[in-house]
């Protein structure tokens, strides 16, 4: 096979996740769209791991070391992404990543919400600690 | 184009040697079905970027994962398959859907799924990857993977590599899957304690932010009522408890 098959594959995956983190508003499609990048970026380690594995004789398969490490580690972080993604959710309301504008510079075009904002924060710490 | 290939491989060394008559207009059996389950890994993927339905994103991205399982397949890395099948599809998915019902996702047609922005993070999305297939394109498009022979990622030679040359490694992983476990205990344990404290106002923050100062003095003592020092002080003491 070559090896431009799953590479371009591989190419072409990682920009549709890049396009999803980049456009999507609901924060667990964000995290979807992630997986997706990680998922592209797996079939990339595969691929070039049962390459090497026959063209360079190279026996420490790497690769799919990696690759178990990579599935390992995005279970991990889906399970921390959508523990905070809930917790957001509880203290806002709202998982809608355009909305949490608290560490934005400047005034957005919601400027009169910032007081709400700002005690919604408070009320967050005042949750953290109690 | 495929002579100019055929070229290329002859002079690439002993490495590639074997794809000295392999040629992009004369592709293999695996070649052919790597190409489809690829543009149904591919049509699954973007619609789950694209779709508005929040559910149907989430099963779109089971098609493409499970695609991607078939693609481990054909490039012989049968253990990565079988992990990305029980892993992914089995585990991620299902709490994604967890997340998405618990964020009291719509289950219908959800008009504001995707931000404003979306026009520019096209443009970003097809210049990377115009640029991305144009070089790994021109880079890889003489190098022949050899599928033949024993598969290079059965569950023997991947057990092998992993603990005879990645085993500290993979106990790292391990603490870090622990840890992993932990903090998302700590960060959702809140839910289950909250909806006992103040339910109405989950459903509705703003009401819940003019009384922030007042409410959640004053319900912790309410809770604690048995030992309390002060109504005031009874935060810090309670953050010490814990």
């Amino acid at each position: 096979m070559h090896l431009a098959y799953p590479a371009v594959l591989s190419a072409l995956l990682f920009c549709t996740g890049l396009y999803g983190v980049l456009a999507r508003r609901n924060a667990i499609l964000v995290l979807m769209s992630v997986e997706l990048m990680l998922n592209a970026v797996n079939l990339n380690l595969v691929a070039f791991d049962v390459w090497l594995s026959r063209a360079a004789e190279e026996t420490l398969h790497s690769g799919q070391a990696l690759t178990l490490f990579t599935i390992a580690i995005a279970a991990a972080e889906i399970g921390i992404g959508l523990a905070i993604v809930l917790a957001v959710h509880r203290n806002r309301g709202t998982a809608d990543i355009d909305r949490l504008r608290d560490t934005a510079e400047g005034h957005g075009p919601d400027g009169t919400d910032n007081d709400t904002a700002a005690t919604g924060t408070a009320a967050e710490k005042a949750e953290a600690t109690a | 184009m495929t002579l100019a290939a055929t070229v290329r491989h002859l002079s690439a060394g002993p490495a590639t040697t074997a794809a000295g008559t392999h040629g992009f207009l004369s592709p293999t059996g695996v070649e052919i079905a790597f190409l489809l389950v690829g543009l149904v890994t591919l049509g699954a993927a973007v619609l789950t970027v694209t779709t508005r339905q929040l559910v149907h994103a989430a099963l779109w991205l089971v098609v493409a994962l499970g695609g991607l399982a078939v693609e481990y397949l054909l490039l012989t890395a049968e253990f990565i398959a079988w992990v990305q099948v029980l892993i992914y599809v089995g585990a991620v998915v299902v709490l994604i859907l967890f997340g998405l019902m618990l964020t009291r996702a719509p289950i219908g047609r959800s008009p504001d799924a995707d931000s404003g922005n979306r026009w520019a993070a096209l443009t970003v999305a097809v210049a990377s990857a115009a640029a991305l297939v144009w070089v790994v394109v021109d880079a890889f498009r003489a190098t022949w993977i050899d599928l033949d022979g024993p598969a290079a990622g059965s569950t023997a030679v991947t057990g092998a590599s992993l603990f005879q040359h990645w085993v500290l490694p993979f106990e790292a992983l391990s603490v870090l899957l622990l840890a992993a476990l932990v903090g998302a205990i700590v960060l959702s344990r809140k839910a289950g304690s909250r909806p006992a404290r103040d339910a109405p106002p989950t459903n509705a923050p703003p009401t819940n932010a003019p009384s922030t100062d007042a409410a959640p003095a004053r319900q912790p003592s309410a809770r604690n009522a048995p030992a309390p020092n002060a109504p005031a002080p009874d935060a810090p003491g309670k953050d010490g408890d814990r």
